[in-house]
C-alpha cells in the first residue's frame, strides 16, 4: 500500500509533463512550427555542458526561493512576497557587504546574516497584519510586494549610489570586495574549460537540508504542519497560531533573503536595477510542482531552469521562446489538478480498502 | 446628528482634512474636478475586478485569479479593439477573462483543487499566455515587442451631462460651483465636475454594471441561487439547485468582469496592451471586494477610495506630499480613540507614528517618485488592516463541495 501511494504520486507529475508537452504541441502546430523538431533542439542545445552548468546555477536560486514559499504552504500560509522579500535582503547586505572590510568568511556570513533578516523582517509585517488585523496574507503580501519594490529602488537610487552629474550610469551598489564572493566549483570539480559553477550551489543542498529538518524535525515544525492541517486541532494541542504564524512568515521570509545570495555572492557582486527579478514568483510553481517536497522542489528547479536554458536556442531558429512560459504555466495547472486527483484516488482507494476490512471483520 | 457623527467619523473627520488641506495652493490638486475624473477612471477597473470578485466568492469561490483574469482582458481586448475596434475589444475582453475564469471554476470546483493554488497557478498562466500570443500576434507589425501591442486607435466617445457639467455647450453648474472658491462648495462642485463630465461610453457601461450586478444577485431567483451555493451548498442542492453549475457560472462571471476591467483599462487609460499594466489592480480589486464587505456598493466606495489614491499618484506629487499630513491626522484620531478605550501601548504607537508622518512632512517638500508609485498599494494595506474585522463574508466561501457530502 505504502509503495503503490508512492508511485501514484509519482504519476501526477508526469502527468502534468505530458500534458504541457501535449498542449505545447499544438500550439506549436498552431502557429505552424513543428513540434517534435522544436523538441529536439530545445532538448539538444539544453545537454551541452555548457547549459547544463547554467541550469544549476539558475536552479540554485529557484530551489532556495521555492524553500521559502514551501515552509508557508506548510503552515497554510501563501506568502506571495517571496519577490519584495529577497530584493530587499539582496539590497541590503549588498550595500552593507561593499562598505565594510572583514576576512572572507565572516563577511559572507554577516551578508547571508544582514539578507536574512531583513527579508524575515519585512515577511514579519504580513504575518503581523494577519494576525493582529486580520488581513489576508495573500493580499498584504503582494501589496508589500508594490511598496518593496518602490522602497529599494528609492533606497538604490537615492542612499546607496552617488549619482554623478551627467552620468548615465544606472543606480547600482559599489562593487563587493573578493573578501564577500564565493568561488565558483569549477576548480574543485575538474571542469575549468566549462563556465562558473556558482559555489553557492553548496548553499542551496544545506537549505534543502535545513528545511527538512525544521519542518520534519523539530517541534516547531511539527507546530507548523499540524495548524496548516488542522488549526483547531493544534491550537488544542497547545499551539500557539498567532505566535505561529508570525515566526512561520518569518521563517519563509528568512530563507527568502537567500535568495538573493547565489547571484550576489556569485555572479554580480551588487545590486542593481537589473539584478535578477522573478525569482519570487517563479518560485511558487516550483514550490507547486515539487509539493513542498525538498527532493521534489530540486528537481521542478531543475526541470523550470532546464526549460529557460534550452528555450533561449529557439530564437535562433525562428521559434518564440515564450513557448517556454507557456510549458511552465501549463504544468504548474495541470500538476494541481493531477496531485488532487491522485490525492482522491488514493483516499477512495484507502476507504474502500478498510470498509473490506471491517466487513471481513 | 450626533449618533451619526460617531458612527462615520472615520469617514467624515479624513473628508474634511481633505478639503481642509486641499485650500493650501501648493495641495488644490487634491480635489478638483481633474482629479476626480481621473479618480472615477482609476477606481472603475478596480471596481469591475471587485464586483468579479463578489460574484465569484458569494458563490463560495476564492478567486485570487481575478489578477490574471485582468491581464487577459488587457491583452484580448486590445488585441480585437487594434483589429477590429474598441468595442470588439470590450467583447473580447469580458470573453477573454470569463474564459480563464471557467479554467479556474474547472481547477476549484470539478477538480476541488484548493483555490488559492489554483488562484495563482491561473495567474502564472495569464502571464505566460499573454507574453506569447504578443510575440505570435504581432509577430509582422513592424512595431512588433514582446511586451507591448500596437497603439489603438478608435474613439468610443464620451457625455457630459448637459446644464450641470456643462455637456453640448450648456452652461456648467457644478463648474461654476468649483470656481467659486469656497471651502467645501467649490470642492464638492469639484468632485460632481469630475464625476459627470467626459465620461465615455465605456465608463457609462461599467458604472451602469454595478446596480445590475446589485440587482442580478438580491433580486433575481438565480442570483439567490447563488448566494445560496455560497452560504449552504448542501441546502442548496436538497432544494434542487445545481450547484456545481451555480459555481462554474460565478467564477466566470467573475473571469468576464475582471476581463472587462483589463479591457477598460487598454482603451480607456493606455491605449495600448502592455506587459504589467494591471499592476495589482486585480488584487486591489480583491481588497475592494473585502473592504465593501462583499456588497456592490461598499466595492464601489472602496473602489473609489483606491482610484482617488491612484490619481493622486499620477496627477500630482505634491498632492501625495498633501497626504502626509492626512495620515498623521488620522493616526492621531486612533490614537485619541485608543486613549479613551484604554489600550495605551496602541496609543503611543499611533502617536508616534503620527509625528514621524508630522516631521517628514513638514521636512520634505516633496514625496519621492518612488514612494508615490505606491501610494494605492500602501492605501490598500492600511484600509483593509482598520477595517477588515468587521467583515460577514459567505459561510462556506474557500470550501470544497463534492455533490452528495453531508456538512
Amino acid at each position: 500500500m505504502k509503495l503503490s501511494l508512492k508511485f501514484t504520486t509519482l504519476l501526477a507529475p508526469v502527468f502534468a509533463l505530458i500534458v504541457a508537452f501535449g498542449l505545447s504541441t499544438v500550439m506549436l502546430y498552431l502557429i505552424g512550427e513543428d513540434p517534435i523538431e522544436t523538441f529536439k533542439i530545445m532538448y539538444d542545445y539544453g545537454k551541452t555542458g555548457k547549459s547544463i552548468v547554467s541550469i544549476l546555477n539558475r536552479s540554485v536560486p529557484l530551489y532556495i526561493s521555492a524553500v521559502a514559499v514551501a515552509v508557508g504552504f506548510k503552515m497554510g500560509l501563501f506568502n506571495i512576497g517571496v519577490e519584495s522579500q529577497y530584493l530587499m535582503g539582496a539590497l541590503l547586505s549588498a550595500a552593507l557587504g561593499a562598505a565594510v572590510a572583514l576576512p572572507s568568511i565572516v563577511h559572507i556570513s554577516l551578508i547571508i546574516f544582514v539578507a536574512i533578516l531583513t527579508s524575515a523582517l519585512w515577511a514579519a509585517i504580513a504575518g503581523y497584519l494577519k494576525v493582529k488585523k486580520g488581513v489576508h496574507e495573500v493580499i498584504s503580501t503582494i501589496m508589500l510586494n508594490y511598496i518593496g519594490t518602490g522602497i529599494s529602488a528609492y533606497l538604490l537610487a537615492n542612499i546607496f549610489f552617488e549619482k554623478v552629474e551627467l552620468s548615465t550610469t544606472a543606480p547600482q551598489t559599489d562593487l563587493l570586495p573578493e573578501t564577500a564572493r564565493i568561488p565558483s566549483l569549477n576548480g574543485v570539480l575538474g571542469i575549468e574549460d566549462l563556465p562558473n559553477l556558482h559555489g553557492f550551489i553548496v548553499g542551496a543542498v544545506f537549505v534543502g537540508i535545513l528545511y527538512y529538518w525544521i519542518v520534519w524535525k523539530t517541534s516547531l515544525g511539527f507546530d507548523l504542519r499540524a495548524t496548516g492541517s488542522s488549526p483547531i486541532a493544534a491550537k488544542f494541542s497547545g499551539a500557539n497560531p498567532g505566535r505561529l504564524t508570525i515566526l512561520a512568515m518569518m521563517i519563509s521570509g528568512g530563507f527568502a533573503g537567500l535568495v538573493g545570495m547565489a547571484p550576489l555572492t556569485g555572479y554580480f557582486f551588487k545590486y542593481t536595477t537589473d539584478f535578477p527579478s522573478g525569482l519570487g514568483f517563479a518560485g511558487i510553481t516550483v514550490a507547486l510542482l515539487g509539493r513542498n517536497h525538498p527532493i521534489g522542489m530540486a528537481f521542478g528547479a531543475i526541470l523550470l531552469s532546464f526549460l529557460e536554458r534550452s528555450a533561449q536556442i529557439l530564437d535562433l531558429y525562428d521559434v518564440p521562446k515564450e513557448i517556454e512560459k507557456i510549458m511552465q504555466a501549463v504544468i504548474v495547472l495541470s500538476v494541481v489538478v493531477a496531485y488532487e486527483v491522485v490525492k482522491r484516488y488514493v483516499t477512495n482507494k484507502q476507504i474502500k480498502e478498510a470498509s473490506k476490512v471491517v466487513a471481513d471483520g | 446628528m450626533v449618533n451619526f457623527v460617531k458612527k462615520y467619523y472615520l469617514i467624515i473627520l479624513p473628508v474634511v482634512f481633505i478639503v481642509l488641506i486641499a485650500q493650501v495652493d501648493k495641495y488644490d490638486q487634491l480635489t478638483t474636478s481633474g482629479t476626480f475624473g481621473a479618480a472615477i477612471r482609476l477606481a472603475i477597473p478596480i471596481c469591475l475586478a471587485g464586483l468579479g470578485g463578489m460574484f465569484s466568492e458569494r458563490t463560495g469561490i476564492v478567486n485570487i485569479g481575478l489578477e490574471g483574469m485582468m491581464i487577459m482582458g488587457t491583452w484580448f481586448g486590445a488585441w480585437a479593439a487594434w483589429m477590429y475596434g474598441p468595442w470588439y475589444g470590450i467583447m473580447a475582453g469580458i470573453l477573454g477573462g470569463a474564459m480563464f475564469g471557467l479554467i479556474h471554476a474547472v481547477g476549484t470546483v470539478t477538480f476541488q483543487v484548493d483555490h488559492i493554488v489554483s488562484g495563482v497557478a491561473i495567474n502564472i498562466l495569464a502571464a505566460g499566455v499573454a507574453r506569447f500570443l504578443n510575440v505570435v500576434a504581432y509577430a509582422d507589425q513592424p512595431t512588433k515587442s514582446s511586451t507591448q501591442s500596437p497603439r489603438i486607435d478608435g474613439e468610443v466617445g464620451d457625455f457630459t451631462l448637459p446644464y450641470l457639467s456643462g455637456g453640448a455647450d450648456t452652461p456648467s453648474l457644478f463648474g461654476y460651483l468649483q470656481d467659486l472658491d469656497i471651502p467645501f462648495i467649490s470642492d464638492l462642485g469639484g468632485l460632481l465636475l469630475g464625476a459627470t463630465s467626459n465620461l465615455s461610453y465605456i465608463s457609462i457601461f461599467a458604472l451602469a454594471l454595478i446596480p445590475l450586478a446589485a440587482w442580478i444577485l438580491w433580486s433575481t431567483p438565480f442570483g439567490l441561487q447563488m448566494r445560496s451555493v455560497g452560504e449552504l451548498p448542501t441546502g442548496s442542492e436538497s432544494l434542487g439547485v445545481n450547484v456545481y453549475l451555480m459555481k462554474y457560472i460565478g467564477v466566470m462571471i467573475s473571469g468576464g468582469f475582471a476581463g472587462l476591467a483589463g479591457a477598460y483599462l487598454v482603451l480607456e487609460s493606455s491605449g495600448i496592451y502592455r506587459e504589467g499594466q494591471t499592476a495589482g489592480r486585480g488584487f486591489i480589486g480583491l481588497a475592494s471586494m473585502i473592504f465593501g464587505n462583499y456588497r456592490p456598493l461598499g466595492i464601489f466606495m472602496g473602489s473609489g477610495l483606491f482610484g482617488f489614491a491612484d490619481a493622486l499618484q499620477l496627477r500630482s506629487d505634491d498632492a501625495v506630499h498633501g497626504l502626509l499630513i492626512l495620515i498623521s491626522l488620522i493616526l492621531l484620531i486612533f490614537a485619541i480613540k485608543q486613549l479613551i478605550e484604554k489600550k495605551y501601548t496602541n496609543a503611543s504607537i499611533s502617536i508616534a507614528l503620527s509625528i514621524a508622518f508630522l516631521i517628514w512632512f513638514l521636512s520634505s517638500e516633496n514625496v519621492p517618485s518612488e514612494f508615490v508609485y505606491f501610494t494605492p498599494h500602501i492605501t490598500t494595506l492600511i484600509v483593509l488592516s482598520s477595517a477588515s474585522q468587521k467583515l460577514r463574508m459567505p459561510q462556506k466561501i474557500g470550501q470544497p463541495y463534492r455533490k452528495g457530502e453531508l456538512n
